[in-house]
């Protein structure tokens, strides 16, 4: 029996916007010094406080939701999703149910596009700390992080391997980043991952179950627990045994994943529409407004450069580095536009540091690298033949058909001249030496 | 023995007044309202907190030099609105250790008007009820018969005013809370058009119903406190924006030729003959000062009680789920029966797989109730209708059955989740010298147009400065 991975991920990502999303504390909650410092009866959830809508969180998300290829909703609003738990002082999380602010849209990886069924906005939940207090372990209750404005992208159930997990969630980073809407930092917490896995033995219809794991702090960790659950409901399917609905947690230690509770039943979060809270309405100029935000996003500056004749792949790692993309950037509109692909390879290749140096400075030192020694005919001819008397057997080799000892030879002519040459022209003279 | 006229009889433009003349000082006022406090407190039990006498001649004092529009007024607020460093308790044990750290907008804007506040009143627990018995700290008694509740749920405040205890007090009217107990005390009551005034520092019970209002001695005391407390506030994002018309100066005017709407689903089944007759006099004395009437009919007015009681309940059982035990330190065993009741029929409205036929039903029937209101008022200026079915009912009466509770606020219920404006009134007493009180019924937004037709009807009537007969044990 064959199976298909059928996974989706949900992936949660703090805004750092100045202030938290219903409030006006300083959302700052990894640079606090102290706990409960950033707090106010709003985020402390005391009686009578209201929240207040935080308008840069809002914009921040559907400006998120664009670079997701997202349809904005004209008409959202928030609703309260009621659980309990100590870190949540309300007894209900502000969030969005029916009325996300952004749907529909979908990001491409190299082995297929995959749909982001939406994109909304909540708030973060305080920060339980166990500790010891005079001797005692006792829970406590940070309340920086409660209210700090929190969204949520959740994919269809497209992804269909671990490996695609992974290239999807860090282009999510990489997105985030780029709109310089959050740090997405996993190991803070700032960007958090959940995967739902389950296997399909068709891989169209979805499988009447499915296993969350959560606690996964790296995009490594995502691809080992996705691929560590893959092999595990294998296992059980083929006993004719079905994996048990529940929420599983990544453990480092463990190398695995363990059980964490039970899924069977729904949750019932008993959502209403938050009645402190007026519904939202935007309208096309607004949605303009942010479309003008919009900065060039990782996908499109790799097909610009590719369009510039840069390779794929150096393309990639240029678009993935601010300084490197600086430079290439600023090339590109100068008169040094026709140096771009040898500026580009030189660079990602690290033949020349590119740090705190303008375009100018690296297309000199670009030049001077290149440049070649000047040599006469004769002297070239006498090291190529010198070599290929010294190098019997890699020319035997290279005779035989191996043609990567060409390398190697061109390596030892420029070496026995001791000078800078253009490794085309060794290669050229060593090849008609050779067949002649 | 008849009724002295002392200060505190007097109304708010008179005492101003008096105050600017030098005729009466602050702290004259002020020790009249404290002698009346601790002459009837103690049998009527208005206040949960009463702040003690030397800090509030502090606040006086704080006040002297600044001009302040309120200077030197006694006033106080139900015990639901945040006060900082004074202790809140919304009358549930639950929170009967609780001290804000923040305060009210309501608060804070009275503060700034030089207003003292003496005290914090009694009320239903978290404003569930309509009697202020459903409260943990012990019933609070009518004044116009000890052995009556005083309405409810801010059934403390009403009597402080009945009594001469403040001049004026806040309330809060979620489904009658204003209105039932100013109709029952003799006293008038205004339930604001949600997003007049700021909720921010108001203990929720249902937050899309919720409303801060005045209660005072007259029609034209609350315009002097609704101009004060109304208006946006940052704090409150249901709050609105619209300009706060000039209430005191605005409200004199000549109602002939005004026109208002009797609807009569408010006159139907349930309706006690004594309330109708005192309605139907009311009507007279409108009739009298040129008033037309017309009648309306609002069908899902019926509804009401069903409605209230799906949504109230809903959003009360959601408001509730922050006092889980963690903080405030009393835990869930300290709610009273019938808060224990409506969290749980909300949480059951709210509940997956009955959501839809109890909850989202009752939001879709509470839309065509207030397209019936729009409907309605725009035929006329004003409805008019009763406040409660009956008289006020004795003591423990309401609190046997719980049916019967649910049904006194059939006439109150649907102003809340319609979000207009309702104005409660005296309008004449039962054989057994019990106030009965009418309700006009505006606009949203149009609190203007109520406090108009109520000056004038007080202007042309004395239901509004009758004495409870307590007073005169203690002349």
């Amino acid at each position: 029996m064959t199976y298909f991975p059928i996974i989706g991920l949900e992936i949660h990502v703090e805004l750092k916007t100045n202030s938290k999303m219903f409030c006006g504390c300083k959302n700052d909650p990894f640079g606090a010094g102290k706990p409960n410092i950033y707090t106010c009866p709003v985020c402390l959830g005391m009686p009578g406080a209201l929240p207040r809508t935080n308008r840069k969180a809002v914009e921040w998300t559907q400006l998120l939701g664009l670079a997701l290829h997202c349809n904005l909703a004209t008409q959202s609003k928030f609703d309260r999703k009621h659980y309990f738990y100590p870190d949540l002082p309300k007894g209900y999380q502000i969030s969005q149910y029916d009325q996300p602010l952004c749907e529909n849209g979908y990001i491409d990886t190299s082995v297929g596009r995959i749909g982001i069924r939406r994109v909304h906005l909540e708030e973060d939940t305080a920060k339980m700390q166990h500790i010891l207090v005079h001797g005692t372990r006792t829970s406590c209750i940070d309340f920086n992080r409660s209210g700090v404005p929190l969204v949520e992208i959740v994919t269809e159930p497209d992804i269909r391997s671990p490996q695609q997990a992974r290239e999807y969630a860090k282009k999510i980073q990489e997105i985030v980043r780029t709109l310089h809407i959050s740090d997405a930092d996993m190991e803070k917490g700032s960007m958090r991952l959940e995967a739902n896995i389950s296997l399909s033995t068709d891989g169209k219809t979805l499988p009447a179950y499915k296993v969350e794991v959560k606690n996964i702090n790296s995009f490594r960790f995502l691809e080992k627990a996705c691929t560590f659950e893959l092999e595990r409901h294998e296992k059980l399917l083929t006993q004719n045994a079905v994996p048990v609905q529940e929420t599983r947690g990544w453990s480092e230690s463990k190398n695995g994943t363990v059980s964490q509770r039970s899924k069977e039943n729904a949750e019932d979060y008993r959502y209403f529409p938050e009645p402190d809270l007026p519904p939202m309405r935007f309208s096309d100029e607004d949605f303009e407004k942010i479309r003008a935000q919009l900065p060039e996003l990782p996908e499109d500056a790799i097909s610009r450069y590719i369009l510039a004749g840069i390779p794929e792949n150096i393309a990639r790692t240029v678009a993935q580095n601010r300084s490197f993309a600086g430079v290439i950037d600023a090339l590109l509109v100068s008169s040094h536009k026709n140096m771009v692909v040898s500026v580009a390879q030189a660079i990602v290749n690290k033949k020349v540091l590119v740090e705190g140096k303008s375009a100018d400075v690296v297309v000199a030192e670009v030049t001077a690298f290149s440049k070649n020694d000047e040599i006469s005919e004769s002297n070239l001819q006498t090291a190529v033949h010198a070599v290929i008397e010294e190098q019997e057997k890699a020319v035997a080799d290279f005779r035989s058909g191996k043609q990567q000892v060409l390398g190697f030879l061109v390596g030892m002519v420029i070496r026995k001249l001791g000078k800078k040459i253009d490794a085309k022209t060794v290669a050229e003279k060593l090849h008609s030496a050779i067949q002649a | 023995m008849p009724n002295q006229t002392k200060i505190m009889d007097h109304s708010i433009r008179d005492i101003l007044h008096m105050i600017r003349e030098k005729q009466v000082s602050p702290n004259e006022l002020l020790d009249e309202a404290y002698q009346n406090i601790h002459q009837v407190h103690e049998q009527l039990n208005a206040f949960i907190t009463i702040q003690e006498k030397e800090r509030a001649v502090r606040e006086i004092q704080k006040h002297e030099q600044d001009h302040a529009v309120f200077f030197g007024l006694p006033y106080s607020l139900k015990d639901a609105y945040c006060t900082k460093d004074i202790r809140t308790t919304s009358a549930s044990a639950v929170l009967q250790d609780f001290t804000p750290p923040y305060s009210a907008t309501v608060y804070e804007k009275l503060q700034h008007t030089g207003a003292v506040l003496v005290g914090k009143n009694n009320q239903d627990a978290w404003g569930h009820g309509g009697s202020t018995e459903n409260t943990d700290f012990g019933p609070t008694k009518n004044p116009w018969n000890l052995s009556c509740i005083p309405g409810g749920s801010s059934g403390g405040s009403a009597v402080a005013i009945s009594t001469r205890m403040v001049l004026f007090s806040i309330g809060e009217d979620t489904g009658g809370s204003i209105r039932s107990p100013a109709s029952m005390c003799n006293i008038s009551g205004l339930k604001v058009t949600y997003g007049r005034v700021s909720r921010y520092g108001t203990i929720a019970y249902a937050s899309s119903l919720d409303t801060v209002g005045p209660m005072a001695k007259s029609v034209d005391d609350l315009a002097f406190v609704l101009k004060e407390i109304a208006g946006n506030d940052p704090h409150d994002l249901t709050s609105s924006p619209l300009p706060v018309p000039d209430y005191p100066t605005l409200i004199q005017r000549d109602v002939k030729k005004m026109r208002i709407g009797l609807p009569k689903e408010f006159f139907g089944e349930g309706l006690t003959d004594e309330v109708r007759a005192v309605v139907d006099q009311a009507i007279k004395a409108f009739e009298r000062l040129g008033v037309e009437f017309v009648n309306v009919s609002m069908p899902y007015v019926s509804l009401g009680v069903s409605i209230y009681y799906l949504i109230a309940p809903s959003e009360t059982s959601s408001n509730l789920a922050r006092y889980d035990g963690i903080r405030y330190g009393q835990d869930r065993s300290n709610f009273t029966e019938e808060t224990i009741r409506r969290i749980l029929l909300g949480t059951y409205a709210l509940s997956a797989g009955y959501a839809d036929e109890l909850y989202k039903k009752a939001q879709k029937a509470r839309e065509i109730l207030i397209e019936e209101y729009r409907e309605a008022l725009s035929h006329c200026d004003a409805l008019l209708a009763p406040v409660t079915p009956s008289k006020p009912s004795r003591i423990g009466e309401l609190l046997s059955d719980p049916m019967r509770n649910l049904l006194e606020d059939l006439y109150t219920v649907t102003i809340n989740l319609a979000g207009v404006p309702s104005l409660a009134i005296p309008a004449g007493f039962s054989s057994d010298k019990l106030p009965i009180g009418i309700q006009l019924i505006g606009k949203p937004f149009d609190e203007l147009t109520l406090l108009q037709l109520g000056n004038a009807f007080q202007q042309a009537t004395n239901w509004h400065t009758e004495k409870p007969p307590l007073l005169e044990q203690h002349p």
